[in-house]
């Protein structure tokens, strides 16, 4: 259904001028430095959804600032994809942002055909050849300060999780979560539910009401629709990759936040000045470089909890305490 | 096992049960009611996304919540329109002509969307339609949240079956409907306009389906989203056959497949640590199968569906 839910207005007028651009710079453009790099990327989903969302807002601040041009296609089906990435390498783009979890391997094969264009995709798989890296939300270091916060705060011991699918991205901020949550409540238990689906937020709430039903009282807010159950029955739930707590009140007790703006900034640095390689990205989403981070509604968590975690924040920033990563796919334990 | 017999215990198993079904039971009844006229209608899950995305976005341009129910239930008209002057005059291949409504209309949808809203953050949120709440009654134990804590919407779902039955099988309209599903040249002798009854139908049918998105982003939930509609359109086509083209059969279907999708995320969450959660995943659509199965070695087709008819062809 998507192959014709495209919407592409920006990537056909960006293919454009990127190929008028290019052809300026080979008349005799000298100050190559000083120019916009030209950067595109290909979302298979609109780019409200949360994960999308964070790499769109990175990027627009580097248009923003005037490092990039930028353009952006959305809701490309990953049949189409192959197609859309030739399309931008073709048209000159120099560094086309994206994601590939559906397919991987042609991807690879794609950036391979392009060795002058810079590739960097979110996927489940390391680097390739010599253009094509690779990031992903490595956020398991907050999930696992937003664990801590529910195993303290819940009052049933019980905490629901509702994912959308069991990939290894989504298991791994998981399992962190669990794994903080149990580091300070030993009598914690999880009920996990996968809906099989990353756009079902009726879905996502029946998932989460039922999990209510069976006592939970702290929602791991993976999706979107599980926070909207919390609403509805005063429970409290746990934002995951964007902060959602203005519109949910009295609800957010914390959220795990993605920031890709260190790895778009490194990126682009390494554009410009000529010395892009296939190389993995994804550790500049951890905390010490800043790509990710906890916040906490003060309103809604004891002071006590609030130091705590911030004390265990510290620890990981000073290199003093690593969050396990853990790709299993997690299980209820009760 | 115990476990496993508390969740038909519990009340909001129930309650879940029916506002799951909800948009099924409107999808199914509008299937029902193209079929019973003699056109297959796949645009639905198309009118579904057009559905959802008007009704919402009419209400979160200003329009009241009922107001929106009207725009969703008109724009799937329109599509109900389009697919009706291609196959019934036209007399097109009703398979072709209804994907490739299901293709127009979703991406009209995601079009319409983007150009109303370039630049959003996250989904705009409208205020839903709140459960009703009727006091007294949404007191009686069990009956009272099962019933009388849903909303509006699922309210209009019921009466519709109601009201579609009742058109079928006690007026004059319902007849002229069901003969021209079954022998068209019966109706034109009786000096019936066949095309009209035909597009009259599949445009009602389609205004329900659309009212099926509705309930997605008005009701279940407070925005909009691609791919919300998730293949709950391709359901109520197989609940179609499951339900012998009966109102009352397509309520049961509705109720069942809602039933074992309530159950389904339930039994994840208890027993997940046993079963992948695939397993559970799968298993509303493969109990769909098996019911469909049994049911439909019956199943009675109306005569004249997929047949175009053409006014002076006999």
């Amino acid at each position: 259904m998507r192959l014709f839910a495209k919407w592409r207005r920006r990537g056909v007028l960006g293919a454009l001028a990127g190929a008028l651009a290019l052809s300026a710079m080979t008349l005799g453009a000298t100050a190559a430095l000083a120019e916009k790099i030209k950067v595109a990327a290909i979302y298979t989903l609109p780019v409200e959804q949360q994960w999308i969302s964070r790499i769109h807002k990175a990027l627009n601040a580097a248009a923003e600032r005037g490092d990039i041009e930028y353009v952006w296609s959305e809701n490309v089906a990953n049949n189409d994809y192959e197609r859309v990435m030739r399309e931008y390498a073709e048209g000159g783009q120099q560094l086309i942002v994206g994601e590939v979890f559906g397919l991987e391997r042609a991807a690879r094969k794609v950036a391979a055909d392009y060795p002058d264009t810079a590739f960097l995709m979110g996927s489940s798989f390391g680097p390739s050849g010599k253009n094509f890296s690779v990031f992903d939300n490595w956020i398991h270091e907050p999930s696992y300060l937003t664990g801590m916060i529910a195993g303290a705060t819940t009052k049933s011991n019980v905490i629901g999780m509702v994912g959308g699918y069991a990939i290894p991205e989504v298991n791994r901020l998981m399992n962190a979560f669990m794994d903080g949550a149990r580091s300070v409540n030993p009598d914690v238990k999880f009920l996990v539910n996968f809906i099989d689906s990353w756009y079902d937020p009726p879905k996502a709430k029946e998932a989460a009401f039922a999990m209510m039903d069976a006592g939970a009282d702290v929602m791991y807010a993976e999706r979107f629709g599980v926070a909207d159950a919390a609403v509805e029955r005063g429970v409290k739930a746990i934002g995951n990759v964007i902060d959602t707590s203005a519109d949910y009140p009295n609800t957010i007790l914390a959220s795990a936040i993605w920031h890709m703006e260190p790895t778009i900034d490194r990126a682009i640095a390494a554009v410009k000045e000529g010395r892009w390689e296939a190389a993995d990205y994804g550790q500049y989403s951890f905390m010490k470089y800043g790509g990710g981070s906890v916040v906490i509604d003060e309103n809604l968590v004891p002071a006590d909890v609030v130091k705590m975690v911030r004390d265990k924040e510290q620890e990981i920033l000073d290199g003093l305490f690593r969050v396990n990563i853990n790709d299993a796919r997690p299980v209820s334990d009760m | 096992m115990m476990e496993f017999l508390d969740i038909f215990l519990n009340e909001s198993f129930w309650t879940a049960s029916l506002r799951i079904a909800t948009p099924l039971i409107f999808g199914v009844l509008g299937a029902l009611l193209c079929e019973r006229a003699g056109v297959l209608n796949l645009g639905i899950e198309g009118i579904f996304v057009v559905g959802a995305m008007a009704g919402w976005m009419a209400v979160w341009m200003g329009a009241s919540l009922w107001g929106g129910v009207l725009v969703a239930a008109l724009a799937g008209a329109a599509f109900g329109l389009l697919h009706a002057l291609l196959t019934v005059p036209l007399g097109l291949s009703q398979h072709v002509s209804g994907l490739g409504i299901t293709l127009l209309a979703t991406s009209a949808a995601s079009f319409i969307y983007r150009t109303a809203l370039p630049d959003v953050k996250s989904p705009p949120r409208i205020t839903p339609f709140q459960p009703l709440d009727i006091p007294v009654l949404s007191d009686i134990p069990f009956l009272g949240p099962v019933l009388f804590q849903q909303t509006p919407l699922t309210w209009l779902a019921l009466l519709m079956v109601a009201l579609v039955w009742w058109v079928l099988a006690r007026t004059p309209l319902g007849v002229a409907i069901r003969a021209v599903g079954d022998n068209p040249d019966a109706v034109a002798a009786q000096g019936l306009s066949v095309y009209a009854l035909r597009i009259g139908a599949v445009m009602a049918g389609s205004a329900l389906m659309a009212l099926g998105g509705a309930f997605l982003t008005m009701s279940a939930f407070d925005a909009f989203f691609f791919g919300m509609v998730n293949g709950r359109g391709w359901i109520s086509i197989a609940l179609v056959i499951f339900a012998s083209w009966q109102p009352g059969k397509a309520l049961l279907g509705a109720l069942l497949f809602g039933m074992f999708e309530a159950l389904q995320v339930r039994l994840q969450t208890q027993a997940g640590a046993l079963v992948p959660s695939q397993i559970f995943l799968m298993a509303p659509y493969v109990l769909s199968i098996l019911a469909l199965v049994f049911v439909a070695r019956r199943a009675d087709y109306p005569r004249a569906l997929l047949k175009p008819w053409f006014k002076g062809q006999r």
